[in-house]
């Protein structure tokens, strides 16, 4: 993780160990689009796919055929990357680097979301792009601070008192008295 | 038309300030809204419900009703299910309420959805929206006797009616309405809105529809569509003309013309489980001044609504009586669905 | 002659100072409202109807129009700059517009979205000032067949145009029409793909997709790459406008056919989403730079926002005259008009003359004072690329999560965003098109409605999507459109690839 940066154009290849190949992932993604077919089929099927009198097609009929539809096409892919392998000139999906980087977004996110049920948007909101700031992007602390205080704040007037559109709130803002 | 409407307003404001300064002392030592209040629509925007509880929104704002503004929010998921849903998940929370329609017994009914009226705390009946059956003019029914015979004389299923969603207040009327033409049916079909349900009808895609007043009145005085009859038991109460000749009390009740059907829709206020009295007292005041105000008073002649407005123990009896015909209206059409988990 | 006089009077109503600082104000408030995911047309208009109560009704249609106005433009500049589409119909937008302004030509992309809609909006005004009567009658020959018609051209001049397999171009497609089906299955009143959760109630919000599929997914993509948005280090300058501007003239046939999609989509309403993809996939089609359509063709940017807003606009014209709105946007303003004692319908041109042409005319009027206005900002906002990306990122992640909770108030959607960003990132990365999942998410429901009410009416007949000369032809265009790649398809596998630009499109 210490050789990610953002700010840099690419980082040098030879640091760049695949973790999983495009191919991998090609067949991944259709058997997950292939389950997925098969959970709206078995939906349709207690829903009833054929024609109901006086109701026209049943409420199965059209996801009965789209389900059909992709579950079909995801297994003429996975004959396609078999025989042919994947689409495109890169064989490899992701590097371990270049996984950790989105990682590095993606795990903050979900923290992010977590603590949003717990101390509000705001707060919550705050905390991330402050520590955003300071862990992933470098930047010193008290323009991360003062990034952090002021975006929330603008939000919080905005949504809450000119549109009057309620976000969840927190432990903070019942303090302030709303 | 521009200085007219200017003078009404003047006469409006004024009477805004009236109120609000005769309602004062009784407002002074009960409980008073502290935040915002959400106001749930449990409908898509444009609809009927929708247009109603904005132009509550409204009129608070205008006459200074409350300190506090209205937030109108719809949650039209699952036919209005994400609405009330909601509404009974604010226990206790005297800032949300709830505008209602008739799928306050269908959607439960129709669904599934674990949910039923005496999980809310019914507030303030509002009035009740009638339903008018139409045609299209250039047909030649020109009473409601009239289009049930063609119906049974024809093929079945040929005659289409056109309604506002599935398993509603408009098919429940349709399959009330194949008993008189038994053993003939019509082909309903469901459209988005009461907006386009009407339109559908100018366009000659369906034969009829039973819309409510205010969506199909501007086409009624346009001379695009014919009302034949109005599913209350007793005819509408206002008289100013619409189309040349005719008022909408000049509409015969269904029972008159032959056709014995009737049904009518709730607008009513509802808060979440377990709200306190003087709460529900607030609102049931607050919107004693909304219907005071004459705004009020023209919405509802220009939708020609049955102005009965219920509440507490009356107001209950009422919803039971109603919840149970539902019921059996929809028990026997077979629109029951399984309860959810 | 009389249309003339009548809307001189409308401009002599709207042209006071109180109402061009309330067309002012309009503007500046829909932009902020169109730029902020989440919080739509619809909900700007509706948060400020009340504070018009206390103005002339004139006033007040004007300003709420202008939030209208505002809130069009503003839908472009998320989609341009950031990847995220504040509306369904600045979808089509990013295509190409996003591409540019990673390029940094962010000035360029922008000041092309703000003409192009000005344009559009402003064709759409013009016919219904001269045609309202005509048109309006021509919006009642949709029943539900028309409108599955209309739904299938749009479908039909899109598929096909994505390169690669098109295995996942029907996947993708596919998924989206899938997530479309959950909720309420609004013909039988009966619950689908809920599986018993409550959240699932009212389905996949569009909003929802393309906020992670596009927002989130671009920010894992581009954090990937160890890249940062490219902003422009060159100085930024009014210049840009004048410059762009020199060079649309020269794409005239995009903006009259995209005129013409519009408007006709306004009208009949099938509404600007629709119309926006069509345009984008008949620009596509037809023009000299096909090849570079995705890649940032300006092109691709004009197409469908001229659309989007010739529709936009002339949606407002059934709902006028007719009652049915067009948008939700439009519904609320419907609303509007029945507080001030307005009934909309075919009774308004005639009984309320004077407040329908100082309607119109605030049209024109507001959208010269908005088109001034936002390319004024041009600079302004092209400025915000160039905020370095650790800062704008959490805040772009920020606003994407309050505009995912604010479409339905729920957590749900805000941990469904975050879904939907990693499908984004894998799918991205796989070359799997977003496009016509989004499409499909968009207009599936309604196209499946369509659909099954045509079937119904006709109890059960295929025959019906060919029963009158209107469906006919739309019917028979979309097949057209439909069967065209296919045919090239076809022939480069059967001969090998002679046709020299399905070749290219190939290798690009």
């Amino acid at each position: 993780m210490t050789e990610e940066v953002p700010h840099a154009e690419h980082a040098p290849e030879d640091r760049e160990h695949p973790l999983v190949s495009a191919k991998t992932m090609e067949i991944a993604t259709s058997l997950a689009l292939l389950v997925l077919s098969a959970v709206v089929i078995r939906e349709c099927v207690r829903l009833g796919f054929g024609w109901v009198e006086g109701q026209g097609p049943a409420s199965g009929f059209f996801p009965f055929i789209v389900a059909s539809l992709m579950g079909a096409a995801s297994f003429a892919n996975i004959v396609r990357v078999l025989r042919h392998g994947a689409e495109g000139e890169d064989p490899v999906f992701v590097t371990t680097a270049g996984f950790g980087r989105v990682l590095s977004v993606l795990l903050p996110l979900v923290l992010y979301v977590v603590a949003i049920h717990y101390i509000g948007i705001y707060a919550a909101s705050g905390f991330f792009i402050a520590l955003f700031m300071m862990i992933i992007g470098r930047e010193k602390l008290p323009k991360s601070l003062a990034v952090g205080v002021a975006v929330p704040l603008a939000l919080f007037f905005m949504f809450e008192r000119w549109f009057m559109v309620p976000l969840p709130k927190g432990p903070l803002e019942a303090w302030l008295g709303y | 038309m521009r200085s007219l409407t200017t003078k009404h307003r003047t006469l409006l404001t004024v009477a805004g300030l009236l109120t609000t300064v005769a309602a004062l002392p009784t407002a002074a030592s009960a409980w008073e809204p502290t935040r915002p209040v959400t106001f749930i629509v449990p409908a898509g925007t444009g609809g009927g419900a929708d247009q109603m509880a904005r132009f509550i929104q409204g009129v608070i704002a205008k006459n200074q009703l409350m300190a506090q503004p209205v937030v109108v929010v719809n949650k039209a998921g699952g036919a209005g299910a994400e609405g009330f849903l909601e509404v009974k998940g604010a226990k206790g929370q005297p800032h949300t309420i709830a505008i209602t329609l008739s799928n306050l017994f269908t959607t439960p009914l129709g669904t599934g959805v674990p949910f039923n009226w005496k999980d809310l705390t019914p507030v303030q009946m509002l009035a009740l929206d009638q339903f008018v059956l139409w045609v299209n003019a250039t047909t030649p029914y020109k009473t409601a006797k009239d289009y049930v015979e063609a119906v049974k004389a024809g093929d079945d299923k040929t005659f289409k009616m056109g309604g506002t969603g599935s398993k509603q207040e408009d098919q429940i009327i349709t399959v009330a309405l194949e008993k008189q033409i038994a053993p003939k049916k019509f082909t309903y079909v469901p459209y988005q809105g009461g907006g386009a349900v009407a339109t559908q009808l100018v366009g000659g895609h369906v034969n009829s529809t039973v819309n409510n007043p205010i969506e199909a009145a501007t086409h009624w005085k346009s001379g695009a569509l014919r009302p034949l009859c109005i599913f209350d038991k007793a005819r509408s109460t206002y008289t100013d003309k619409i189309t040349a000749d005719m008022s909408w009390a000049d509409i015969p009740t269904c029972q008159e013309a032959g056709v014995d059907v009737q049904y009518q829709m709730l607008r009513g206020i509802f808060m979440g489980p377990d709200a306190k009295p003087e709460e529900v007292a607030f609102y049931q005041d607050l919107f004693a001044k909304v219907m005071a105000t004459d705004d009020w008073k023209k919405f509802m002649q220009d939708g020609a609504f049955n102005q009965t407005s219920l509440k507490g123990d009356e107001f209950k009896a009422w919803l039971t009586e109603t919840e149970g015909k539902h019921k059996a209206l929809m028990e026997e059409a077979g629109f029951l669905a399984a309860p959810q988990q | 002659m009389e249309d003339i006089a009548s809307l001189m009077h409308g401009f002599s109503v709207a042209l006071t100072p109180y109402n061009l600082m309330l067309m002012g104000i309009g503007i500046v408030l829909g932009v902020i409202i169109g730029v902020l995911p989440g919080l739509g047309g619809a909900n700007g208009v509706a948060i400020l109807l009340p504070l018009t109560f206390t103005m002339p009704p004139t006033s007040a249609i004007i300003m709420l129009s202008c939030i209208y106005w505002g809130a069009l433009f503003g839908g472009a500049i998320t989609s341009i700059l950031f990847n995220i589409p504040g509306e369904p119909w600045s979808v089509a937008t990013t295509f190409d517009g996003h591409p540019m302004a990673r390029e940094g030509r962010s000035e360029e992309a922008l000041t092309a979205a703000f003409t192009s809609s000005f344009i559009g909006a402003l064709v759409a005004v013009i016919m219904i000032t001269f045609l309202a009567p005509l048109v309006a009658k021509f919006a009642l020959q949709f029943g539900p067949v028309e409108f599955f018609a209309v739904f299938f051209l749009t479908f039909a001049s899109f598929i096909g145009m994505s390169r690669g397999t098109p295995f996942k171009v029907v996947a993708a497609m596919c998924l989206g029409f899938a997530l479309g089906a959950v909720g309420l299955d609004k013909m039988t009143g009966t619950l689908r793909m809920t599986f018993g959760h409550p959240e699932l109630l009212s389905g996949f919000d569009f909003l929802i997709a393309v906020i992670g599929l596009f927002g989130i997914g671009e920010i894992l993509c581009s954090i990937e790459d160890g890249l940062s948005f490219k902003g422009n280090t060159g100085k930024l300058h009014f210049r840009k406008v004048l410059d762009t501007w020199k060079k649309l003239p020269s794409y005239w046939a995009t903006s009259i056919r995209s005129c013409l999609v519009g408007c006709w989509m306004g009208i009949t309403p099938g509404g600007a989403t629709p119309a926006s993809f069509m345009a984008y996939g008949l620009a596509k089609r037809f023009s000299r730079n096909r090849n570079n359509f995705g890649k940032g063709e300006i092109e691709g940017v004009i197409a469908p926002e001229t659309a989007a807003h010739a529709a936009g606009t002339s949606a407002l014209l059934p709902m006028l005259t007719l009652g049915i709105p067009g948008s939700p946007t439009a519904a609320v303003l419907l609303g509007g008009l029945m507080i001030w004692g307005l009934q909309p319908g075919p009774m308004l041109f005639i009984e309320q003359h004077d407040f329908v042409w100082g309607l119109i005319a605030s049209m024109y009027l507001g959208n010269v004072v908005g088109l001034l206005i936002v390319l004024t900002c041009v600079p302004l906002f092209a400025a915000i690329l160039r905020v370095p990306f650790p800062i704008i990122a959490p805040i772009i992640l920020v606003v994407c999560a309050i505009g995912a909770y604010t479409v339905h108030n729920s957590m749900f959607d805000v941990w469904m965003m975050l879904g939907f960003g990693v499908v984004g990132y894998v799918f991205n990365k796989l070359k799997y098109p977003l496009a016509p999942l989004v499409l499909a998410i968009v207009l599936g429901d309604k196209a499946e409605e369509a659909f099954r009410q045509a079937l119904l009416g006709s109890q059960g007949s295929l025959s019906i999507f060919y029963s009158n000369w209107l469906v006919s032809s739309i019917m028979t265009l979309g097949l057209i459109l439909l069967f065209w790649p296919m045919f090239g398809w076809l022939r480069e596998r059967l001969i090998g690839p002679t046709d020299p630009v399905s070749q290219a499109g190939k290798s690009a």
